[in-house]
């Protein structure tokens, strides 16, 4: 394999030669040369200008600038003959414990920009991911697995508002209104219509409405060509209040006022001006090309009374759908948990630490909030032990790759597992978390018309699909080889899973026990 | 593996347990010796109106503690050991009966009424959870429960069975694998008029446990089965569902035959009960034969995993895990009814017997 050497531009007039560290993209791609063409189509998929082409003895060659790739692998997927792939550009750092390269390539980076250091993604941290310490228990002798390939395994979820007991129930009619049927508990995490494009909430859209599943709006409103998906999306009413109009607040299956966010908790949504084109201002009903930065707070919500009249001005607003609020993860999450569903919410939404975003300072990603099993597993029990449990269902998200989180998530106590990144990863993303900057090369978290085309809503919807049904299929995996034949028998079932390495008091905030007990 | 047995009079007429010992000792091999009991229903008609608690404890201090607390909570018409004849069974607990009343003077102290049975029940879940080495196994009216680790024939001769006189027994016979076996962990179990023998595994047990914490009865029997005694007294006595929509709650059909259901109103009523009970609903492999004050009742998984056969002759019904231990009861059977998966039978003194079947409920 040859490498292309990168030819220097005329070296500087300046005696004084200026380096600028930071600048420098840790990855490159690497073109095998005995295969490449030079038909450069490398150079028109890398949305990042990372590649280049260049005439050498009359033939054409990409070049590759190393100044910006990401590890994306668009041109590696996209080039015909396979000859491109990516290798780390590593620099050779001597080894430290403390400033480690990731450290130290912030400080060049900040160094260079004097700005917030933005980044997509969910936090990037060695903080414990509990999912990964937990196991199942499976049966043997006494109680005979069952096979879900022959036997029924059923995983439909209720959703919203319940009761205590049936005599409970005044008007059933009513209490069934208020509820949402689910054929699995597994939803489309929010994500707004700036933040990715339309293409990507059709095909979420489609995808919810087929399989009988729900999906999020996030705060961005709701394009036109979505209203036909109405019947299965939760709107959003966020701080900023984006595209919320009168008809958008009928136009619901539910409603999500949306407080915090896993991922940057205690602060509001951003989505850059560069990212808000034409639909966008249209239906966040804003001026083209302004940032849409969202307050912090609401701004009518300072206190647990205010958010009370919000819930119930939706109620109100909508026909009473359900209303469902968002919060962030963190500390005290139990009590503002049992707050909030004192305050009539009809769902509680927890996104936990590791929640995806598209734009987020990268210093809050990293650093705030906390782990959604802790937080799923004290709301779950601080509801119970109030007796409000039955009054809102649990949505539990942050950080769900597969469909062992989703079931460990449901044992701890959650009704539904709402999943973001997992989507984004279906239809080509390589989490090489520059969602904020609206070059996303597979067409995900873009708005330019070239780049948003790339995104094929058929195919997406098909990967959306074949990932629900296998994450479905091994869900009732799981059940089956817990002798259990209703995801029912499954929710707040805390018995089938056991920690390992974990510390009593670890163990006695997830209410489980450890393996071996 | 357990094995169970039970029969019930609907003309409410009383005999010993002779022929439930029968139908259980029949069925040895479903058992291991590590756990029998019986219960039987009308066998205090002298103290029918009194709550009948039965107290094991390791040791004497234990079972005076239980007194006083008793005595400090009820009032005590009359207490006694229970007869046991021991030549067989040597190692066991001290056994005791207290027949009592709630104080009427702490009752009406409550600023919100209290109903006698919540009092009561509250005050066993307190003994079961605070009492070192003593516990609570029997607490309904004019109900009994006798159990202990033994053989079902031995179990029986150490309660002298044959000197109780009742119109519904309820009997089981042991194969603990998941959970010690121990006095305490042996069926059947009793929560005031509620007494359940189960073969099987609840593997539901950790949800309905908590769902159950949260109403504030407490699981302190090591064994998965006793929360099928708490969720009756919970769904019946406690919510008012009838025993059909108990048995719904508990095994419930599945949602896609819910779903086919075609009167909407029996669909939608259907669904509030799976939906609104979905943590008391019993998954794994299970057969349960429940006794309550008016009649009878047996559930079963939705894939039957575990067996239960009904018999009936005259005015008699009869549960077994097995044929053969019917026709042990009773030679001259009428009728063997081999319930689906997932059917109830109940035997409802107040209605006669009925069992949900698709179309026709089995009726007689």
């Amino acid at each position: 394999m040859t490498q292309p050497e990168v030819h220097s531009s005329n070296p500087p007039q300046e005696t004084q030669i200026r380096p600028e560290p930071g600048l420098r993209s840790a990855y490159r791609p690497v073109f095998d040369m005995s295969v490449c063409d030079g038909c450069g189509i490398c150079a028109r998929e890398c949305s990042f200008n990372e590649i280049r082409m260049d005439t050498r003895e009359g033939k054409k060659v990409p070049v590759a600038n190393r100044r910006s790739c990401g590890a994306c692998h668009r041109c590696e997927y996209t080039c015909p003959l396979g000859a491109i792939h990516i290798e780390e550009n590593k620099m050779a750092l001597r080894p430290h414990g403390v400033w480690k390269d990731s450290a130290m390539q912030r400080i060049h980076l900040q160094a260079a920009s004097g700005a917030v250091a933005l980044t997509g993604l969910g936090a990037d941290t060695e903080v414990p991911n509990y999912f990964d310490q937990i196991l199942f228990n499976a049966c043997q002798v006494t109680n005979p697995s069952i096979d879900p390939q022959r036997e029924p395994m059923e995983t439909v979820t209720y959703l919203g508002r319940k009761a205590k007991s049936l005599k409970d129930v005044e008007d059933i009619q009513h209490f069934h209104n208020a509820l949402i049927r689910l054929r699995m508990p597994v939803v489309f995490a929010p994500m707004s219509y700036g933040s990715i494009n339309l293409n990507f909430q059709k095909a979420m859209a489609r995808v919810a409405q087929k399989k009988g599943l729900l999906w999020y709006s996030g705060e961005g409103g709701l394009h036109k060509e979505l209203y036909p998906y109405r019947d299965c999306v939760v709107l959003q009413v966020a701080s900023g209040r984006f595209g919320v109009s009168q008809e958008y607040l009928r136009a619901g299956r539910a409603y999500q006022i949306k407080i915090g966010q896993g991922a940057k908790p205690g602060i509001g949504g951003h989505l850059p001006g560069e990212k808000v084109l034409e639909g966008i201002s249209e239906t966040r009903m804003i001026p083209l090309h302004s940032d849409a930065i969202s307050p912090a707070p609401q701004h009518d919500i300072y206190s647990i009374e205010d958010l009370r009249l919000l819930i119930y001005a939706i109620k109100e607003a909508s026909g009473y759908k359900p209303v469902c609020v968002k919060i962030a993860a963190v500390h005290n999450v139990a009590a503002i948990a049992s707050g909030v569903v004192r305050a009539g919410a009809d769902m509680i939404y927890l996104d936990g630490y590791r929640g995806g975003s598209g734009a987020t300072p990268s210093i809050v990603r990293d650093h705030v909030g906390i782990p959604i099993e802790l937080a799923l597993a004290a709301v779950d029990q601080r509801l119970r032990d109030e007796h409000i449990r039955d009054q809102a269902s649990i949505v539990a998200a942050g950080g769900i790759r597969n469909s062992a989180d989703v079931m460990k998530a449901v044992a701890l106590g959650a009704d539904v597992v709402a999943i973001g990144t997992a989507c984004l990863l279906a239809c080509g993303c390589h989490a090489c978390q520059r969602c904020s900057s609206g070059k996303c090369p597979w067409g995900i978290t873009t708005n330019d018309p070239d780049l948003s085309q790339r995104l094929d809503v058929d195919w997406a919807e098909e990967r959306l699909t074949n990932l629900l049904e296998g994450w479905h299929h091994e869900m009732q995996e799981i059940m089956g080889l817990n002798g259990i034949y209703d995801i029912g028998s499954f929710r707040g079932n805390r018995l089938i899973l056991r920690g390992v390495g974990l510390s009593d008091r670890e163990l006695s905030i997830l209410g489980i026990q450890h393996a071996g007990e | 593996m357990c094995g169970i047995a039970g029969l019930i009079s609907r003309q409410r007429v009383k005999e010993n347990g002779k022929r439930i010992k029968q139908g259980i000792v029949l069925q040895n091999d479903r058992g291991n010796g590590l756990g029998a009991g019986y219960a039987a229903y009308g066998i205090y008609p002298d103290y029918a109106d009194l709550y009948a608690i039965h107290v094991m404890a390791m040791d004497e201090e234990s079972m005076l503690e239980v007194q006083s607390y008793l005595q400090e909570h009820f009032v005590i018409q009359h207490m006694e050991d229970i007869p046991i004849w021991n030549r067989v069974i040597h190692d066991h607990p001290l056994v005791k009966r207290f027949f009592v009343e709630p104080k009427e003077s702490i009752i009406k102290a409550f600023p919100v009424p209290v109903s006698e049975d919540n009092y009561t029940i509250e005050k066993v879940m307190a003994i079961n959870d605070r009492q070192e080495g003593a516990f609570v196994f029997s607490s309904g009216k004019d109900v009994g429960v006798f159990k202990g680790g033994g053989t079902p024939a031995d179990i029986y001769d150490f309660f002298c069975l044959d000197d109780y006189e009742g119109y519904t027994w309820l009997a089981h016979n042991r194969f603990p694998t998941n959970t010690p076996g121990w006095w305490g962990g042996a069926h059947p179990f009793n929560l005031l008029g509620w007494s359940i023998v189960h073969n099987g595994e609840i593997s539901s047990y950790g949800i309905n446990r908590r769902y159950l914490e949260g109403f504030g009865y407490k699981c302190r029997m090591q064994t998965d089965s006793e929360v099928v005694a708490y969720l009756l007294d919970l769904l019946i006595r406690r919510h008012g569902l009838t025993i059909e929509e108990a048995t719904l709650a508990l095994a419930p059909p599945y949602w896609a035959s819910v779903e086919r259901e075609k009167d909407p109103e029996v669909e939608q009523r259907l669904l509030a009960l799976k939906i609104i009970y979905e943590s008391a609903m019993l998954n794994g492999p299970f057969a349960i034969l429940a006794g309550f004050d008016n009649g009878m009742f047996s559930i079963t998984d939705n894939t039957k995993l575990r067996p239960m056969t009904v018999g009936l002759a005259d005015d008699y019904s009869y549960f077994a895990s097995e044929v053969s231990a019917l026709y042990e009861m009773e030679p001259g059977l009428e009728r063997v009814i081999t319930p689906r998966a997932g059917q109830p039978c109940i035997v409802n003194l107040d209605h006669g017997a009925e069992s949900r079947e698709a179309e026709a409920p089995i009726t007689r």
